[in-house]
């Protein structure tokens, strides 16, 4: 009856007679442009990341901690805890066995090893869902070269006059080119920094800015250690290099009178890419890290090149985990750790309890553990010892506070077929000007093909820098999935028009506490020194400790751990001997 | 009678939906960016629609006839507007105009249709049946339009063929309602005839598709097309006259049947000459069976195992009566193994399985793009030492020397930088001008005293002239080419942009 009279109403208000035909044709061409100015149809995907909810479990007061202040169902003893699988856990185990031990448990809250690390798998590709390179190391860089060398990264090292020494590198992992493009001004171009009607004026400022952190590059200080080193511990203690750290990378760019729009769009981005802050965020000195710190060579690619997998530094957790198998137990969640009560130790020297919660424990009954361990290598966001370490000081407790973490949104996009766009080609890593993402990085970029496959995951990036971490963190645990795949297909599709319909698959990562973001003072100031104090024989090891998110300093702290430990440790055989002796 | 009609609504609905799919499907092809153009032409398309409805109050008299007369128009401008815009756009200045005019036009009598139709019907029936019944015909007619153009017509017809199809329907449409009014309309013999004209253009429009096409690819190719296919990975054109049949992958030349024989005599000969009693031998790239037929001619050649990407290249130049003839049949010879594959990945396997050849022969496009810079790069050039005997040779095509001076000394710097000892050469192919080659071994080179009696071009005095550089192709430095810098596309793009312009 309504639609009838509607009909009839339509048409008599002298509607086009054809619009039975024109509305035909709507629907049809709506069939066609699904999302276009209309709800966008549904994608599959989901929100990972959830053992953020576990984790705040440990949060005091929590009644699910309390319940377990009861006696342990298991009590086991061993020599030394690593507790978090992270790249600085991993390095640390890594180590502990080479050097032939292997008395040691590694405990991991999540079901996987590998922190911001983590990498994810389809049919088509792996992907990364956080680190997802490492650039060529430094001189220096023994051990990340040493792990490299292990693993078949570094295949050799130059006998040719011109390259004499230098390693030769893998050549599948060396990142393949093209690598980089931006979109600029609806035109896709070669490399990050903004070239396209880009005025002389700015031009000459990149050339400064470039040549100022060249210099910084191999600059070194009164005590002859290089101004940016890695691990940042061996940089120079140079004041002239130091004071850098009391200004942001903005007051930096004020001093120098670097105001060219395009120049502090492509150093925010960088802030943003490798601390999760803005130029105003950001220390001075770290923001110069990034550019000045890396200093690597080799025989085969070009000085600062990059090392990257389909799955990022997946790839390298993959192969530590290998090694490590044996002490590894995921799903772990330590929930306290005291120190072991005992007559004849004095305080330095006692042992820990290391109480965990097995919550992957598939017969569903959550278990309690108790470690008693000589040692404890305490890998975890260092934020994190305040809520399970019992008797720690309320001062050292307290150091944490002025470790600020960035929050992080990474989503992985399966496509039927890769995107391109007017200009440059499609590269490893895509950026575009207008958008606030990082853009994103192509996993099948690696594969040797001619005919690269249409099928591809685009890992997208998004620090969450627009609210100060905690209401960003807030924020972005109210939003639904359908909102974060809204967020992503829309910035996506500014940059390609039309790549809705090629996306099969949309999964996102919440990294609450993504990286540490170091803010002004925060590299050379007192409290970062004193977080990084054992207590007793527990150690502490994670990226955090040097104020910057790398694989290098993660192994480095790893590394350094498992060595305090090893040298309380009677002489351990070297495995070498063992192997002699056994024969 | 009515039931006829009903069904003219239903025929022109189906027609007025192809011939805008047709126009979105076109402006994609030609142009690219099918969002945009779907987009855009399903615009001016509706919009134009509008305007025929509207124009329609205008029709005062004979509506039946005027009818017949905007029936026999579709099907006249739908009919050819695929053929029209193939063919004219090599030719036109402004594509997009004419696209959007035939666009324009075509919505605008498809708009005049159904106004028209529902005022010859609307002493027939009801309002309200009239509307529905209408409206339910034109939604069935849309429908099947949609799920037959991309299901039947694309696939199996082709653009071309489809729109001459569908004209010839809007005119059997004009023919059927002439017939039922005849009595009612002024002028039906004129009407009725040049209904039958159209008719006639259009079924010999329908015949002659193939031909259209062909001529439409031809404006592109200096000679007659005999063969266009779009395999899954790249564009196949042959095109022939009396006396040379070429070959064309995505446009650019691949031989010519008039002087092929002095680029594969000189690919094969000098380095297969040299080996010493080959017996397995292996080709990457080269489809098309010529190298293949030069290495057959060495009786101790047990097995060639040519690996090329693309089945419809392999298939079609070992089905093809000319083709097989041009390559002596070699791609059925018992000794020949085809495979299709990514040579990349193919070699890395064979590789892994400890295969070895005596000879190599590397025939891949040059390295205009990043995906075919890799097939170029050391780490490609070292799977293949390993696939090498050590008393055995590897010869790559390497484009002109001449045109891309830098492009050819990389490919030498880049194979000697994974420890090949190389002796590059060159000739002069009339159809590609200076073309050039690197032979690599892993022993040093040893000119061949003899050649195999019945070549055309190769002696030794002709191999001897081969290796010699004249000033303006004598080597220069180059980087080597990697994976992580494919400065040999970059090398190649800066060398043949400057020879095109």
């Amino acid at each position: 009856m309504h639609r009838r009279r509607f009909l009839a109403a339509a048409v008599g208000a002298g509607a086009a007679l054809a619009s039975g035909m024109m509305l035909g044709r709507h629907l049809f061409s709506g069939e066609l442009f699904s999302g276009v100015g209309a709800r966008r149809r549904k994608i599959p995907g989901r929100i990972l990341g959830a053992a953020a909810s576990i984790g705040h479990r440990l949060r005091r007061g929590t009644p699910v901690l309390s319940a377990l202040s009861g006696v342990p169902t298991r009590t086991e003893t061993v020599s030394c805890v690593v507790v978090g699988g992270g790249m600085a856990g991993l390095s640390a185990a890594w180590r502990l066995r080479k050097k032939g031990f292997s008395k040691f448990v590694l405990l991991e809250l999540d079901s996987e090893v590998g922190g911001n690390s983590r990498s994810g798998e389809t049919e088509v590709s792996a992907y990364p869902w956080g680190a997802h390179y490492v650039p060529i190391p430094n001189a220096d860089s023994f051990l990340v070269r040493e792990l490299f060398e292990e693993l078949g990264v570094i295949t050799g090292h130059s006998l040719e006059a011109s390259t004499r020494g230098l390693p030769l590198y893998n050549e599948t992992y060396l990142c393949a080119d093209p690598q980089e493009r931006l979109l600029l001004h609806g035109r896709w171009q070669e490399g990050l920094i903004p070239q396209f009607g880009v005025p002389e004026s700015e031009q000459r400022q990149y050339r400064n800015f470039l040549k100022q952190m060249d210099e910084f590059r191999t600059a070194r200080g009164a005590d002859g250690r290089p101004a940016f080193a890695i691990p940042l511990e061996g940089s120079s203690q140079d004041s002239r290099f130091r004071r850098l750290d009391a200004l942001t990378m903005e007051e930096y760019l004020k001093e120098k009178g670097w105001d060219s729009p395009h120049l502090r769009w492509y150093v925010n981005y960088c802030c943003r890419d490798d601390y999760g802050g803005t130029l105003d965020q950001v220390s001075a000195w770290a923001g110069i890290h990034y550019f000045a710190g890396r200093s690597g060579r080799a025989a085969n690619a070009a000085p600062q090149s990059v090392l990257t997998w389909p799955e990022g530094n997946g790839w390298l957790v993959k192969r530590l985990r290998e090694r490590v198998q044996e002490q590894v137990r995921t799903g772990s969640l330590v929930y306290r750790i005291s120190r072991q009560k005992s007559e004849q130790k004095s305080e330095g020297t006692s042992g820990f309890f290391v109480d965990y919660l097995e919550i992957g424990n598939p017969e569903g009954a959550q278990r309690t553990v108790r470690l008693i361990a000589d040692h404890v290598i305490f890998a975890a966001p260092r934020f994190i010892a305040r809520h399970v370490i019992e008797g720690f000081p309320s001062e050292r407790a307290r150091v944490s506070e002025a470790f600020h973490y960035a929050p992080w949104m990474v989503a992985n996009v399966s496509v039927d077929s890769v995107p391109a766009g007017h200009g440059a080609p499609l590269s490893w890593d895509n950026v575009s000007y207008q958008s606030p993402s990082l853009g994103y990085v192509l996993s099948t970029h690696q594969e040797i093909v001619r005919y690269s496959r249409e099928k591809s995951v685009l890992t997208y990036y998004l620090p969450l820098s627009d609210e100060a971490p905690e209401a960003a963190r807030k924020s972005a645990s109210k939003k639904s999935l359908e909102d974060w795949q809204d967020l992503v297909v829309g910035d996506l599709s500014r940059m390609h028009p039309g790549i809705e319909s090629r996306i099969t698959r949309l999964d996102v990562w919440i990294w609450g506490h993504g990286m540490i973001r170091p803010g002004r003072g925060f590299i050379w100031g007192k409290d970062r020194k004193a977080a990084a104090e054992p207590w007793g024989r527990l150690v502490f090891a994670h990226s955090d400790l040097s104020g910057i998110s790398i694989f290098e300093e993660a192994q480095y702290w790893g590394v350094r751990a498992a060595d305090q430990v090893l040298a309380h440790l009677p002489t351990v055989p070297d495995p070498e001997k063992l192997k002699e002796q056994g024969s | 009678m009515t039931f006829l009609l009903l069904f003219s609504a239903f025929v022109v609905s189906t027609c007025g939906l192809v011939y805008e799919l047709i126009s979105g499907t076109l402006a994609s092809y030609l142009l690219g960016d099918s969002v945009t153009q779907f987009s855009t032409v399903i615009g001016v398309y509706l919009f134009s629609m509008g305007i025929g409805s509207f124009l329609s109050k205008y029709v005062e008299k004979n509506i039946i006839a005027t009818f017949i007369k905007v029936e026999l128009l579709i099907g006249l401008v739908g009919g050819f507007s695929a053929a029209f815009l193939f063919v004219l756009f090599e030719h036109v200045s402004s594509f997009r105009i004419l696209l959007y005019s035939l666009v324009s036009i075509t919505g605008m009598l498809v708009g005049l249709e159904i106004p028209l139709l529902m005022r010859i019907l609307q002493d027939k029936f009801e309002f309200k049946d009239l509307v529905s019944k209408i409206f339910t015909f034109d939604y069935i007619g849309a429908l099947l339009a949609s799920l037959i153009f991309p299901l039947v017509l694309v696939p199996h017809l082709g653009l071309i063929r489809s729109s001459f199809m569908f004209g010839i329907f809007n005119v059997l449409t004009a023919i059927w309602t002439l017939q039922m009014f005849k009595r009612d309309i002024p002028w039906v013999r004129l009407l009725r005839s040049s209904a039958l004209v159209v008719l006639l253009i259009l079924v010999i429009g329908f015949i002659y598709s193939e031909k259209i096409m062909n001529y439409a690819e031809a404006s592109t190719f200096p000679d007659p097309v005999i063969y266009a296919k779009s395999s899954q990975y790249q564009r196949l054109v042959i095109t022939k006259t009396p006396h040379d049949l070429r070959l064309f992958l995505n446009g650019n030349l691949q031989f010519s049947s008039r002087d092929e024989y002095r680029y594969h005599e000189a690919l094969i000969h000098l380095g297969l000459q040299a080996v010493h009693e080959p017996r397995r031998v292996l080709v990457l790239g080269g489809g098309d069976g010529l190298a293949v037929r030069e290495i057959l001619k060495y009786d101790t050649v047990s097995s060639v195992t040519l690996v090329d990407l693309d089945p419809a290249m392999t298939q079609l130049f070992s089905k093809q009566d000319w083709l097989v003839k041009l390559n002596a049949g070699a791609l059925r010879s018992p000794r020949v193994k085809v495979i299709n594959s990514d040579a990349f990945i193919w070699l890395k396997e064979a590789q892994a399985a400890g295969e070895q050849y005596d000879f190599v022969v590397v025939d891949f496009p040059d390295p205009s793009n990043y995906s075919i810079g890799k097939l170029y790069s050391t780490t490609f050039y070292r799977l293949l030492s390993k696939v090498v005997a050590t008393r055995g040779a590897v010869v790559i095509q390497s484009t002109s020397p001449y045109v891309a001076r830098k492009s050819f000394w990389c490919v030498d710097a880049t194979l000697r930088s994974v420890g090949f000892k190389t002796t590059p050469y060159h000739l002069y192919v009339p159809s590609f001008g200076e073309w050039g080659f690197v032979l690599a071994s892993k022993e040093a080179f040893q000119m061949p005293e003899h050649f195999l009696p019945g070549l055309k071009y190769m002696d030794p005095k002709t191999a001897k002239a081969m290796l010699d550089f004249p000033p303006d192709m004598k080597p220069v430095a180059t980087e080597v080419n990697r994976l992580n810098n494919q400065v040999l596309v970059k090398y190649f793009e800066e060398e043949w942009s400057e020879y095109s312009h």
